[in-house]
């Protein structure tokens, strides 16, 4: 990191729109279910109406992001959204499997290379089911528009992983698996190898293969075999992703919901990033209750049970649940919120409906920038 | 068995904990599997935080005559040791697990990880020593990989234990009065669309069958919201406050909106949906504990008490 001065735009104590005024990228990042996608949506548009050329980048299964933007079939390019703003914005839908296609053929030596690995059984699996594969996919896709392309600011959703961890770890994570000592030792024949740990590895396969099948041991082995070589354009690539995740003009932008099993979630998230050296630079909160008066809520259940079976009691009693909720909501965030500072705290209240159009974005971003 | 899936932030774990509670409460021994760590399960009953040992959450007895519920958490890790121990290959099973050969076992099969945290739960249902287990199913998208990870492993592994062990837990899954899927949704625009996916992607890929829809989060009415503060107050012989009549009229209007919006949910997702539906309310005190357990328990328990009215009713 560079020493930081007070016209460092990357520090701390910035806004979300300076955030998205001097970011090169920013990740959204939370637990599933609190609006991650859509505000990573309604950042980009910002970027677009503030003459940024943006693209955003989903992760999410449930198309959501399409939805939001009244767009269906988003592929795995950008694709451009016309509207009235004097930026661009650009959006599109990670396909895990075509990242992870594009990768192998960019760092294979020749097509049939490629094609040994593309073909592979076990290699078709590895989007699919080696955990963390998605993450780093996202990554990938993220280096790859930053670098490739001339967007001035990408702006990335990420998968509802269950923690940080898996996230930041994702590019690690493949690099290690193609590290791991049964790799080594599989591939180990074509560069002779002693043969005690041939041995070794033997009866670690043969036990693999009692338990799932020799058909699927002799798919790993050979994808192994195929990939030998490669590893080492991935690993440099992985480590090229990583730089990018924690060069000071990428933001981490964090989104949460008030309630606490979430709020207890975004902590554990900020946290790894704090651990990973990776500043959070700002704490969205959908989904707030109103606060509707600074009454106490106990006061005011006092006051609905002085009045129980009049409809002055059923006004008392409703106002003293919204009363708790907006003041339980606050305390929950307040230990977040600290350990976040100088950051800043946007908060978004409960919308009347789902945001499946350009006007609902809108509706958003007058929440988390013009407040 | 029943298990208890939807997608993220639908209070799928409280939902959880209450119907162990209420079927504990009926006299039925129940134990409650975790498969993420950290759900705060534990939490819910006011207990310390469990692993992979079996503990008590609520212990049996008292003058209602409940039944226990016990709880553990399952991982891939520790339910492959078990199998492989299990399968008298303990001596490899150790190092395996240390060689993190676990993630490569999970690529090469894909749900293999899915398969023997099932497998385990099959066999802890196999074992009778539970009236009622109550499986607390991963999240969001990873609920119907997790259940349609037996189907696809009985094709992708031809032979061996893990085909066995597949079609063990496919037998169980798809066998009614063994297992039931129970899906938790919030009246929400979103959840309820998921959900609907959810169901019947279920029903067709997996051939689950399944219960009841949990709706959660659903605002309880409270009388006299449509009347203005100020009307209410000279009815009551009552004096507001300065702003207390705006606050007043201001929460009335957001509670009355968000039932009315609720309602329509509701209402899309019985016209999408043709299942049951139990209700539950939105707790306004944000820390749950076992008394909000409790409470859930029995609204669960008078919901399908009424279903069962419902259905007898229509027979």
């Amino acid at each position: 990191m560079t020493e930081r001065s007070t016209t460092d735009p990357h520090q701390a104590a910035l806004t979300l729109r300076d955030l998205v005024v001097h970011g090169d990228v920013i990740v959204c990042t939370g637990s599933g279910g609190v609006g991650k996608t859509t505000t990573a949506a309604v950042i980009a548009l910002e970027g677009a109406k503030l003459g940024r050329k943006t693209c955003v980048v989903t992760i999410d299964p449930a198309k959501r992001l399409a939805d939001a933007l009244g767009l269906a079939g988003l592929t795995n390019e950008p694709s451009r959204i016309e509207g009235p703003w004097p930026g661009e914005l650009s959006a599109l839908m990670l396909d895990t499997k075509t990242t992870f296609d594009d990768l192998v053929v960019k760092h294979a030596e020749d097509p049939d290379q490629a094609g040994r690995i593309l073909e592979n059984r076990f290699y078709r699996n590895i989007s699919s089911a080696l955990s963390g594969t998605q993450e780093y996919m996202a990554m990938e896709k993220l280096y790859e528009l930053h670098e490739e392309s001339d967007f001035d600011l990408v702006v990335v959703d990420t998968p509802p992983t269950r923690n940080a961890l898996d996230f930041l770890e994702a590019p690690r994570r493949l690099t290690r698996f193609l590290d791991h000592r049964l790799y080594r030792i599989v591939t180990a024949p074509t560069r002779g190898i002693l043969r005690a740990a041939n041995v070794a590895a033997q009866s670690i396969l043969r036990t693999v293969s009692k338990v799932v099948g020799a058909e699927v041991v002799e798919d790993a082995v050979a994808f192994f075999q195929a990939f030998d070589g490669m590893e080492q354009g991935f690993k440099d690539r992985a480590k090229h992703v990583i730089d990018l995740l924690t060069h000071e003009r990428t933001a981490f932008v964090l989104v949460t919901a008030p309630r606490h099993d979430v709020v207890s979630e975004a902590t554990f998230f900020a946290a790894r990033l704090h651990d990973a050296d990776i500043p959070v630079r700002a704490l969205i909160v959908n989904r707030m209750h109103p606060h509707f008066s600074d009454a106490s809520p106990t006061a005011t259940r006092e006051r609905a049970h002085s009045y129980a079976g009049t409809d002055l009691g059923g006004l008392y009693d409703n106002l003293a649940d919204f009363l708790l909720v907006a003041s339980r909501e606050e305390d929950h965030l307040r230990g977040l919120a600290e350990r976040l500072a100088p950051a800043p705290v946007v908060r978004v209240p409960y919308l009347r409906s789902d945001v499946h159009d350009l006007d609902g974005l809108y509706e958003i971003a007058h929440h988390l920038f013009d407040a | 068995m029943v298990i208890v899936a939807g997608k993220g932030g639908v209070g799928k774990t409280v939902v959880s904990a209450s119907l162990a509670r209420a079927a504990a409460r009926t006299g039925l021994s129940t134990l409650v599997i975790e498969v993420e760590g950290k759900s705060g399960l534990s939490t819910l009953f006011g207990q310390p935080p469990f692993d992979y040992d079996e503990v008590v959450l609520s212990p049996g007895g008292g003058p209602g005559g409940a039944a226990d519920v016990r709880a553990r958490t399952l991982t891939p890790d520790d339910a492959l040791i078990e199998y492989l121990e299990d399968h008298g290959m303990s001596r490899i099973s150790r190092r395996l697990a240390a060689s993190s050969a676990v993630d490569m076992v999970a690529t090469a099969a894909p749900g293999i990880k899915d398969i023997l945290i099932l497998g385990k739960a099959k066999q802890l249902e196999r074992s009778f020593q539970n009236d009622l287990i109550v499986l607390d199913a991963p999240a969001a998208g990873h609920a119907i990989s997790f259940l349609r990870s037996a189907r696809g492993l009985v094709d992708a592994v031809r032979v061996g234990p893990i085909n066995a062990q597949a079609r063990d837990v496919l037998d169980m899954l798809t066998d009614p009065a063994r297992c039931q899927v129970l899906l938790v949704t919030l009246p929400e625009e979103t959840p309820v669309n998921e959900l609907v996916e959810t169901a019947y992607s279920l029903e067709d890929e997996v051939g689950v069958s399944l219960g009841p829809v949990v709706v959660n989060g659903v605002y309880p009415p409270i009388e006299g919201l449509e009347h203005d503060p100020d009307d209410a107050a000279a009815d009551a012989g009552a004096f507001l406050h300065p702003g207390e009549s705006h606050a007043l009229r201001a929460a009335a209007r957001f509670r009355l909106d968000r039932m009315e919006l609720q309602r329509e949910q509701l209402e899309r997702l019985g016209g999408r949906l043709p299942l049951p539906q139990l209700r539950l309310p939105y707790l306004f005190s944000a820390d749950l504990g076992p008394e909000h357990v409790d409470e859930l328990a029995t609204q669960l328990l008078d919901g399908i008490t009424s279903l069962a009215e419902l259905a007898g009713g229509a027979a």
